[in-house]
C-alpha cells in the first residue's frame, strides 16, 4: 500500500481527476443496481430461500418466476390480439363491427351446435361443476375456442382479419417462448461450458475455490460445510466405482449387460402399460360424459369423476412411475452420478408422452370414423360438433385437476406428516422422518403444468392467464412448506448445472408442444360450426388464402423465400 | 471502511482509531469473517502485530479488505489465499497443510470429517493435480499456476462491501 501511495502522489491531475470519478461512477452503478433488484418479482424472498436453503432450492424458485413471467407474456400477447378486438367488436366500441359469414359449400348438418348455455333455473352446484369441467356456461364464454366466431372485424374503416390473427397470435407465443428459453439456457450453457471444462483439475478446483467468502450467516455456512463434504465423498466414490468397473471381467461383464437389458425391458412394458391406460380411460371418459346430450340418468358427481378420470390417471402414472425407476436403478449398478440422470430422463419421459398419448388417443376419437359418421365435414362431427373447445376443455381439466393436486399433497401430506414427526415419537415414524425437498420431482410437476399450457393456449386462450395465476399462488405455497417442513436435502445440487437441466427440459416440453399443435392445425379439418376458422379446411388455411392475395410481386418474393434453397441455410445461420 | 474499523474499537478509544489495535476477538465479529472456517489464519496473515497476538491495525484492516474485494488481481489474491492455506508458515503446502485445509472446508465436528482413507485419497488426487515438480509439496508458483485455471477462484475470494 505504502508504494500505491507513493505513486498516487506521482500522478497529473488529469489523471487523478480521471480515476476519482471513474471510481465515483463505479459507486452510483452499484446503486443503481441495488435499486433495480429491489423492483425484480420475489426477489427478497428468492435471497432467502438461497441463503436457508442453498442454491439447488434457490434455482426452482427463480425457474418458477421465470414461468409466471412467461405465462404472463404470452397471455397479454393472446389477449391484445385475440380477445381484446372479439370483446371491443362484441360490445360496439370505438365504431365496430363484426361479420360472421356462415360457410359456403358445406353441407348445413356440420354447422349445428348448440352448447348448453345453462337456461333457466339451474341449481347452484351446477355452476361450480362447471367451473371445474369446463362445461355448461363456461363452455360459451371468452375461455374457450367457440366463442370466437367472427371472421372479420372493422374497427371504424381499418378491417382487422381475425382468423389471421388469431393463428399468428398462436405462432408468436410459441417463437416467443421458444427464444427465451434459449436466451436464458445459453447463459446456463456458457457456464455450464466453464465449469466442466478441467477435469483434471477438479479436486484441486473444489479444495482451493471451494470456500465462498461472500457468507456471513451460520446457517448458510453449514450448509456449504456439509455440500463441500458431500461433493468430496462423492467424488472419492465415483472414482473408486470407476476403478472397479476398469477392474471387472468379461463373466462380469455379461452378467451385467443381459440385467440391464433386462430391466430396461420392464421399463418399456411398465411405461406402455401406462400408455395403453390411459388412452383407455381417455376414450371411455368421452365416451360416457357426452355433455352435449344431457343424460339425466348419471348423476352429476359421477359424471364429473368421469369426465375428470384421464387427468387421475396421468397423475397417478406421474406419481408412481418414478418410484418403480428408483427401485430398479439399483440393480443396475451404474455411477450414482449416472443413476440420477438416467432416472430423471426415464421420469421426463414418463410426463411428458403421458400428454402426448392424451392427445392422440383425443384425436382418434375426433377423426374416428367408424361407420361414416365423418362423411360430410371430415371430423366426427355428431359427437364433437365443435372439436377445438372439447380438447380446450381437457386441457383446462388437466390444469385445474394437477393444481389442486399440488395443493392437497402440501396442505394433506405435508403438513400433517411433519405434526405427526415432531410430536409423535413412535419408532415407524421418527424413522419415516421428515420429508425432503426434492427439487427434480418438483421441476418436473411444473413443466408438465407449463407443456398443458402451451398445447392448450390455441384451444382456449385465456388459459396463460389461468397458468400465471397457479404459479403465483403455487410460490407461495411451495415457500411455506419449505420453510414449515422440510429439512435441507442431505445431498446438495449445484445450481449451474441444475437450471441449464430445467431448462433443457422445458425445452423438450415445448418441440413436444409443437406436435400435437401442428398437427391439429394442419391436418385435422377444422370445426364448420364454431370458431374463427369454419371457412377454411384447416386453420393453417388462412395463410395460404392470405398470401394469395398480397401483390404478385410479393408474393413471389415470399414463395422464393419458403423454397428450399433458401430456406435451409436461412435456419442453420 | 474507517466507520467500520472504529465500530470494532471500545468507545473511549474511538478518536484515536488510527493508531490503536483492535484486538482478535472483536475482528471476529465481523460478519464477513464470522462464518468463515479460515477467519484465525486471515487474521494472521494480515496483522502486522510484533507481540504476535493476532490484532489489527487500520491499515491491516484496509489491507484484508483491500485483498479481498473485485478491484484486487488475481495474483494477489492467490499470493494471500496461499499464505492463509500455509497452516505451518513454512513457504509450501505439504500433506499436513492439506489435511488441515481439508477438515477446515468439511465443517467441524466429527462425522463432518473424512475418514482417513477418503483423506488419503484425495490429498493424493490434489498433489498428482499440482505438483508438477513432484516433491511432495505445492510451492507458490504451482499453487498460482492451479488457481489461475480455476473458474471458481475469481468469484469465491469476493465479498461485498
Amino acid at each position: 500500500r505504502d508504494s500505491q501511495q507513493a505513486e498516487t502522489e506521482c500522478l497529473s491531475r488529469w489523471k487523478k481527476w480521471r480515476r476519482t470519478s471513474s471510481k465515483s461512477l463505479k459507486k452510483a452503478l452499484s446503486e443503481v443496481k441495488g435499486l433495480s433488484s429491489h423492483l425484480v418479482l420475489w426477489q427478497h424472498d428468492i435471497r432467502s430461500i438461497e441463503g436457508k436453503f442453498g442454491t439447488g432450492i434457490q434455482s426452482y424458485f427463480s425457474f418458477l418466476r421465470f414461468l409466471v413471467l412467461l405465462n404472463f407474456i404470452i397471455f397479454i400477447l393472446m389477449f391484445s390480439f385475440v380477445t381484446l378486438p372479439t370483446i371491443i367488436s362484441k360490445n360496439g366500441l370505438f365504431n365496430s363491427t363484426a361479420a360472421s359469414t356462415s360457410p359456403k359449400n358445406i353441407e348445413n348438418v356440420c354447422t349445428i351446435y348448440k352448447p348448453n348455455g345453462n337456461k333457466g333455473l339451474v341449481y347452484f352446484y351446477t355452476y361450480l361443476k362447471d367451473l371445474l369441467s369446463g362445461t355448461g356456461f363456461l363452455e360459451v364464454t371468452i375461455l374457450f375456442y367457440g366463442y370466437y366466431s367472427t371472421d372479420a372485424l372493422w374497427i371504424n374503416i381499418m378491417r382487422y382479419n381475425f382468423p389471421l390473427a388469431y393463428l399468428l397470435a398462436t405462432f408468436a407465443y410459441l417463437a416467443l417462448s421458444f427464444l427465451w428459453i434459449i436466451k436464458r439456457s445459453v447463459e446456463g450453457f456458457k457456464h455450464n461450458l466453464v465449469h466442466d471444462a478441467d477435469p483434471f483439475q477438479s479436486y484441486c478446483n473444489k479444495v482451493f475455490a471451494g470456500w465462498d467468502f461472500c457468507i456471513t450467516d451460520p446457517n448458510a455456512a453449514r450448509l456449504k460445510h456439509r455440500s463441500l463434504q458431500y461433493e468430496l465423498q462423492t467424488d472419492l466414490q465415483e472414482e473408486k466405482l470407476k476403478q472397479k468397473i476398469a477392474e471387472r471381467r468379461m463373466g462380469e461383464k455379461l452378467r451385467i449387460y443381459s440385467l440391464r437389458i433386462f430391466i430396461n425391458i420392464i421399463v418399456i412394458a411398465i411405461l406402455s402399460g401406462c400408455f395403453y391406460s390411459i388412452y383407455r380411460v381417455t376414450v371411455f371418459s368421452q365416451e360416457n360424459s357426452n355433455v352435449s346430450i344431457r343424460n339425466y340418468a348419471r348423476t352429476d358427481l359421477t359424471n364429473l369423476l368421469v369426465q375428470y378420470l384421464p387427468s387421475m390417471v396421468i397423475t397417478l402414472a406421474n406419481f408412481i412411475g418414478p418410484l418403480i425407476f428408483a427401485f430398479l436403478i439399483r440393480f443396475e449398478d451404474y455411477t450414482p452420478a449416472f443413476e440420477i440422470k438416467l432416472t430423471l430422463l426415464r421420469c421426463v419421459f414418463v410426463r411428458l408422452a403421458s400428454i402426448g398419448v392424451l392427445m392422440f388417443s383425443l384425436w382418434s376419437q375426433i377423426s374416428g370414423c367408424g361407420s361414416d359418421k365423418c362423411k360430410p365435414c371430415g371430423y366426427n362431427y355428431k359427437s364433437y360438433p365443435c372439436w377445438e373447445s372439447d380438447v380446450g376443455q381437457e386441457m383446462y381439466k388437466l390444469m385445474i385437476f394437477d393444481f389442486i393436486v399440488i395443493l392437497a399433497v402440501a396442505l394433506f401430506a405435508d403438513f400433517p406428516r411433519k405434526l405427526l414427526v415432531t410430536h409423535c415419537s413412535c419408532k415407524l415414524v421418527q424413522w419415516f422422518g421428515h420429508k425432503e425437498f426434492e427439487i427434480s420431482d418438483n421441476v418436473l410437476e411444473i413443466i408438465y403444468g407449463q407443456t398443458i399450457c402451451w398445447i392448450g393456449t390455441f384451444f382456449s386462450p385465456l388459459l396463460p392467464a389461468i397458468a400465471t395465476i397457479k404459479y403465483f399462488i403455487i410460490f407461495y405455497v411451495k415457500k411455506i412448506v419449505l420453510i414449515h417442513t422440510r429439512k435441507p436435502a442431505a445431498r446438495p445440487i449445484r445450481a449451474s448445472s441444475s437450471n441449464f437441466f430445467f431448462l433443457v427440459v422445458l425445452l423438450i416440453g415445448l418441440l413436444l408442444a409443437f406436435i400435437p399443435l401442428g398437427f391439429s392445425i394442419a391436418r385435422i379439418p377444422s370445426s364448420k360450426a364454431c370458431g374463427p376458422f369454419r371457412n377454411f379446411n384447416t386453420s393453417w388455411e388462412v395463410i395460404p388464402d392470405t398470401v394469395l392475395e398480397f401483390p404478385t410481386g410479393l408474393q413471389q418474393f415470399l414463395f422464393g423465400i419458403a423454397s428450399e434453397a433458401f430456406a435451409v441455410p436461412f435456419f442453420v445461420i | 471502511a474507517y466507520k467500520r474499523f472504529s465500530e470494532l474499537l471500545p468507545k473511549e478509544e474511538r478518536e484515536n482509531a488510527c493508531s490503536a489495535r483492535v484486538p482478535k476477538s472483536q475482528i471476529l465479529t465481523l460478519p464477513e469473517l464470522r462464518a468463515n472456517p479460515f477467519q484465525d489464519r486471515i487474521c494472521h496473515v494480515f496483522s502486522t502485530s510484533d507481540t504476535g497476538d493476532d490484532s489489527m491495525s487500520f491499515e491491516d484492516f484496509l489491507d484484508m479488505l483491500s485483498v479481498f474485494s473485485d478491484s484486487a488481481t488475481s495474483d494477489i489474491k492467490s499470493h494471500y489465499a496461499f499464505r492463509i492455506f500455509d497452516f505451518d508458515n513454512d513457504g509450501t503446502l505439504d500433506r499436513k497443510d492439506l489435511e488441515q485445509l481439508v477438515n477446515c472446508l468439511t465443517g467441524q465436528g466429527e462425522e463432518s470429517r473424512l475418514s482417513s482413507a477418503e483423506m488419503e485419497q484425495l490429498i493424493q488426487n490434489i498433489l498428482e493435480e499440482s505438483d508438477i515438480d513432484k516433491d511432495g509439496t505445492i510451492n507458490l508458483a504451482e499453487f498460482q499456476h492451479v488457481v489461475s485455471r480455476s473458474p471458481d477462484f475469481a468469484r469465491s475470494g469476493v465479498s461485498r462491501g
